[in-house]
C-alpha cells in the first residue's frame, strides 16, 4: 500500500472528521461521563485525553483485527475484557510516571473502561473495518474527546483558579485591584455541565445542520 | 445502623452519581426522554447497583487486595497483591450479574423485561455501575453493609436524577428554546442548574 493510500481523502476524513462535525463529545453525545469530571484543571485534562486516545486507538485495531473471529452472541464480553487489558495498561504506566496525576485522576482512569467512546466506536466502527482505518477513526475520536475536555478545562482552571497548568495567569494585585476575582463556581462541579452546554451552543450555532428539529 | 443510614443518605443526596461525578451520563442524556422509561431504567439500575457493589466488594477483599488471600492459602499468600487486576474483574463480574439478572427478570417479571428491552444489557457499560465499584474500592468501606448501603443509595440517586430531568424535558418540549441550544444543550444546562441546587445538601452534618 503506497503512502497516498494510507493517507487518501476518505481515510484523512476518518482522522479530522470526529474533530469537529462528528465530534464524539458534542455531537455523538459519547463519554461525557469522565470528560467533566476531570475538567477542573488542564494538566488532567490532557493525561486523560491521551490515555483515552490511546485506549481508544488500539481497541479499535486490536478488535478490527478480531472482528471475523469473535462470535457475535459474546462480542461485548469480548471487547470488554480487551479495553480492559488496555486500561490496567494505562493505569500502571501513570502510576510508574506521574503518580501525582494518577492519584488526582483516581477512578476516572478506570472508568475509561466503560467510557461510551470506546464501546461506541467498536461497535460501530471497528467490527466493520479494517485495521488501518480503524486506528484512525480511534486516534480521531480519541482527539476530539482531548480537545473538548481541554476546551472546558482552559476555562474552568483559568476562570476558577486564576491559573493555566498550575502557572499564575490573573493572581496579581493589579488584576485585583480592578476588583477581579477568581469565580470559585468554575472549580464545581455543576459548571462543567453548563460550560459544556455552551460549547455546544457555539458549535451547533456554528453547525446549522447539527440543530436538533423541534 | 447509624452509620449504614449515613452512608446511605449520603450516597443519594451529596454524592450524587449524576450530579456530583457525572457518572452514567450516556444513558441519562439518552434516555431521559419520557419519565416512564426513565423510571424503568432508573429501577433496572438501582437493582444492578444493589448487587455488584456488595459482590464486587467480597471480591476485592477475599481475593484481590494485598495479602486478601490468607484465608485460603495461609501465610505464604500474606505477599499476594492482585489489586492490578481490579478493573478487569470488576467489568467481569458486572458483565456476568447484568447476564443474570437479565435471564432472571425475563423469567420471573416478563412485562419489566420488555419494557426495559435494550436498555438492560447496556447497564454493563454504564459508567455509574463500574464507578460504584471503584468508589467502593477507593473508600475503603469496612464491611458488606456498608458497601450494600452505598450500592443501594447511589442507585437510587442515579434514578432520582434521571426521573426528574425527564419530567423537565417533558415540560421543555413546550418552551422556546434557541435553536442551537435544542436537544442536548438545554439538557446540559439543566442539568447544571440541578447540580448546583443538589450542592446545597453539602451543607448537612451527618
Amino acid at each position: 500500500m503506497s503512502d497516498k493510500a494510507l493517507f487518501s481523502a476518505k481515510n484523512l476524513q476518518l482522522l479530522l472528521g470526529p474533530l469537529s462535525k462528528n465530534n464524539p463529545v458534542l455531537v455523538q453525545i459519547l463519554g461525557i461521563c469522565s470528560a467533566l469530571a476531570v475538567t477542573a484543571k488542564l494538566q488532567p485534562a490532557i493525561v486523560m485525553a491521551l490515555s483515552v486516545t490511546a485506549v481508544t486507538a488500539f481497541s479499535n485495531v486490536i478488535l478490527s483485527l478480531l472482528r471475523n473471529t469473535i462470535p457475535n452472541r459474546i462480542r461485548i464480553i469480548v471487547q470488554l475484557v480487551v479495553v480492559a487489558a488496555l486500561v490496567i495498561i494505562v493505569d500502571q504506566v501513570l502510576k510508574a510516571f506521574v503518580y501525582d496525576i494518577s492519584k488526582q485522576l483516581s477512578v476516572f482512569v478506570g472508568l475509561i473502561i466503560t467510557n461510551c467512546i470506546i464501546m461506541g466506536r467498536i461497535e460501530a466502527f471497528a467490527l466493520a473495518n479494517k485495521p488501518w482505518p480503524s486506528l484512525l477513526d480511534g486516534i480521531g475520536n480519541g482527539l476530539g474527546y482531548g480537545l473538548v475536555l481541554v476546551t472546558v478545562a482552559f476555562f474552568r482552571e483559568l476562570l476558577g483558579s486564576g491559573t493555566l497548568f498550575g502557572f499564575n495567569i490573573l493572581n496579581y494585585d493589579c488584576v485585583k485591584a480592578f476588583g477581579y476575582q477568581n469565580n470559585g463556581l468554575m472549580i464545581l462541579a455543576p459548571m462543567a455541565l453548563i460550560l459544556i452546554g455552551l460549547v455546544i451552543w457555539f458549535h451547533r450555532s456554528r453547525n446549522k445542520d447539527l440543530i436538533e428539529g423541534k | 445502623m447509624e452509620n449504614l443510614l449515613n452512608i446511605f443518605v449520603r450516597s443519594i443526596f451529596i454524592d450524587n452519581m449524576i450530579f456530583a461525578y457525572f457518572l452514567g451520563m450516556c444513558s441519562y442524556l439518552a434516555v431521559s426522554k419520557t419519565v416512564k422509561t426513565s423510571f424503568g431504567l432508573g429501577i433496572a439500575v438501582v437493582f444492578v447497583l444493589l448487587i455488584t457493589v456488595p459482590v464486587n466488594y467480597l471480591l476485592d477483599n477475599y481475593v484481590l487486595k494485598a495479602g486478601a488471600l490468607t484465608w485460603l492459602l495461609g501465610e505464604e499468600a500474606a505477599s499476594i497483591d492482585l489489586s492490578f487486576l481490579s478493573f478487569i474483574m470488576f467489568i467481569a463480574v458486572i458483565a456476568a450479574i447484568v447476564q443474570l439478572v437479565e435471564m432472571i427478570v425475563e423469567k420471573f417479571a416478563p412485562a419489566l423485561y420488555n419494557q426495559l428491552g435494550i436498555f438492560l444489557p447496556l447497564i454493563a457499560v454504564n459508567c455509574a455501575i463500574m464507578g460504584a465499584s471503584l468508589f467502593m474500592q477507593e473508600r475503603g468501606y469496612t464491611n458488606v453493609g456498608e458497601a450494600t448501603a452505598f450500592g443501594l443509595g447511589s442507585g437510587i440517586g442515579w434514578m432520582l436524577a434521571i426521573v426528574g430531568i425527564a419530567a423537565i424535558r417533558e415540560k421543555l418540549k413546550y418552551s422556546n428554546i434557541p435553536a442551537p441550544l435544542r436537544g442536548v444543550g438545554i439538557t446540559f444546562i439543566v442539568t447544571g442548574l440541578m447540580a448546583i441546587s443538589f450542592m446545597s445538601f453539602l451543607g448537612i452534618n451527618l
